[in-house]
């Protein structure tokens, strides 16, 4: 009992902390993030500059702040497109079955059996690249894995006798999914969120690194790693200040995956 | 009692599973269920009762034959009392449900309601926010017991209502589903395993065993000079225990 909590415990401290930071850089950043500056070019961590400087002198520090928001932003649109239309696809196939939800299961069987970034990159050279085209395009493609998952929940919910109750009680359907059987999912629903959050960051950071994701001069982590490698040597600290703010983003909200799983005694 | 059939079974087969899985599990059953009339059903563990149940309320739908249900709406307690409680809401909510879907949304009046049901089956007024794993099993029968009635359903299918309760509180239940009977001018079909209840609050009786009805007639008729040799097996099962 005890250890299950520790997992859930420090995922969340982490998320809160990394989701102060992605606030705090809404509406505040010490420097204006795209501003250039000769002077300070590959200058490293300083108290004026506390993550330092990349090749054109823009603080990296305002840069994160900033990048952080563009990418947790992209991952939770990516998300409520995926998961919204996941949920009711998968509501209405998993309770109703039968032809359609055979026909529909297939189709998404054959688009998540490619990787989804590299679908994501073929949506991308179609229809561009861009921050809107990024939310796009991975939401779509994040929609086949959330509605199985959410239709797996409902065949193993449809038949309990409390449905069958519903259905002589004359409840419409439709409030038997959404009122009577959906809140005995959440729990699997939400660890699968944070599997697809997690998805959706290092899908974002690497389309953005293949420079077919965030254009300049927007700013997110997944573009900064891009840039950054260039100068892994001159200034190690434009890769290692980003790359840990992913691996901590992605981290606590794995974690808390991981807690809500060990909690309910499942491996999804 | 009129002579109203409530119900009509006309030589049903039932299967569950389906392609190769599909299989027989009742076989040409025929009953008939008058309007105020309690009907018990009897067998061994896997005969079937659960099934005709639930074929009869149309709850499993491969079937052949011939099925009129002449109610409304007709409601079911369910055997496993844990399954039929959804584990997500709480007992209040399960309670007022039904009235909510017909119309009902004054929240005082619901709770009045939900409350007053709750004490009918002998439970209190705090149990209204627990869930139904913060329950125990007997408790929890009750709770499926009151969700069947405050619906107004004028069939009511009982699956072993009141196997997990203890012996005062199984007559007080038993009582209760006589009163409200003649009351409400209810009909029940009444699936139970103990012969002695059956003889109690039924007024006909079917007897199966692997799928067949075996035997039916008054209670009195079929206890008093049973004519298949598995019933009068069970008949002696049960005196011997009695
Ligand atoms: N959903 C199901 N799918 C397949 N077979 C089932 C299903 N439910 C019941 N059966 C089978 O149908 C037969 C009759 O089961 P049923 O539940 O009707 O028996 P029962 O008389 O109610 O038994 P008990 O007294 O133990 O409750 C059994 O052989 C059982 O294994
Ligand atoms: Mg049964």
């Amino acid at each position: 009992m005890k250890k299950r909590n520790w997992y859930l415990r420090l995922g969340v401290v982490i998320t809160f902390a990394v989701a102060a930071f992605t606030l705090v850089g809404m509406f505040y950043t010490p420097y204006d993030a795209t501003q250039m500056s000769s002077a300070d070019k590959y200058a490293p961590p300083s108290l004026s500059h506390l993550f330092g400087c990349d090749q054109m002198g823009r603080d990296i520090f305002s840069r994160t702040l900033e990048g952080i928001g563009t990418t947790v932003t992209i991952a939770l649109a990516t998300l409520a497109i995926g998961f919204l239309a996941g949920l009711v696809i998968g509501a209405l196939c998993g309770y109703y079955g039968g032809l359609i939800d055979e026909i529909v299961m297939r189709i998404c069987d054959a688009v998540t059996a490619f990787p989804s970034t590299l679908l994501a990159i073929v949506v991308i050279a179609v229809i561009g690249s861009g921050k809107y085209n990024v939310i796009a395009a991975l939401g779509i493609l994040f929609i086949p894995s959330f509605a199985r998952l959410v239709r797996s929940e409902f065949i193993k919910y449809r038949d309990r006798d409390f449905v069958n109750m519903a259905k002589l009680t004359g409840v419409p359907p439709l409030r038997i999914i959404f009122v009577h059987i959906l809140p005995n999912t959440w729990p699997v629903l939400l660890s699968g969120l944070t599997i697809g959050f997690n998805n959706a960051v290092l899908a974002e950071a690497s389309m953005s690194y293949l420079g077919i994701g965030v254009t300049p001069p927007d700013a997110s982590l997944g573009r900064m790693l891009s840039e950054a490698q260039g100068y892994l040597f001159t200034a190690p600290w434009y890769t290692v200040f980003p790359g840990l703010v992913v691996i901590l983003l992605i981290l606590g909200v794995g974690m808390i995956g991981e807690g809500i799983r060990e909690r309910i005694g499942e491996k999804v | 009692m009129t002579n109203e059939i409530i119900l009509h079974l006309g030589n049903v087969n039932s299967y569950y599973g389906r392609g190769k899985a599909r299989k027989q599990v009742l076989k040409n059953i025929s009953l008939t269920l008058h309007k105020g009339e309690v009907l018990g059903v009897v067998g061994e563990s896997g005969s079937g009762k659960s099934t005709l149940a639930k074929c009869a309320i149309g709850l499993v739908t491969d079937i052949e034959g011939e099925r009129k249900l002449n109610v409304e709406n007709s409601q079911m307690v369910f055997q496993d009392s844990y399954g039929s409680l959804n584990p997500a809401k709480t007992v209040g909510w399960i309670l007022e449900e039904p009235l909510r879907v017909r119309g009902l949304r004054d929240k005082k009046e619901l709770r009045r309601r939900a409350v007053e049901m709750l004490q009918t089956v002998g439970l209190e007024e705090e149990h209204y926010d627990r869930k139904p794993s913060q329950l125990s099993g007997g408790q929890r029968q009750r709770v499926s017991i009151a969700a069947s009635l405050i619906q107004g359903s004028k069939l009511i299918i009982l699956d072993e209502p009141v196997s997990a309760l203890d012996v005062t509180l199984q007559a007080q239940i038993l009582q209760l589903l006589v009163d409200l009977k003649e009351r409400l001018d209810l009909s029940y079909i009444f699936i139970s395993h103990d012969l002695a209840v059956v003889y109690q609050i039924c007024d006909r009786v079917m007897v199966m065993y692997h799928g067949e009805v075996v035997e039916q007639g008054d209670v009195d008729a079929v206890y008093d000079n049973p004519q298949h040799e598995y019933t009068k097996k069970l008949l002696e099962a049960s005196l011997s225990l009695g």
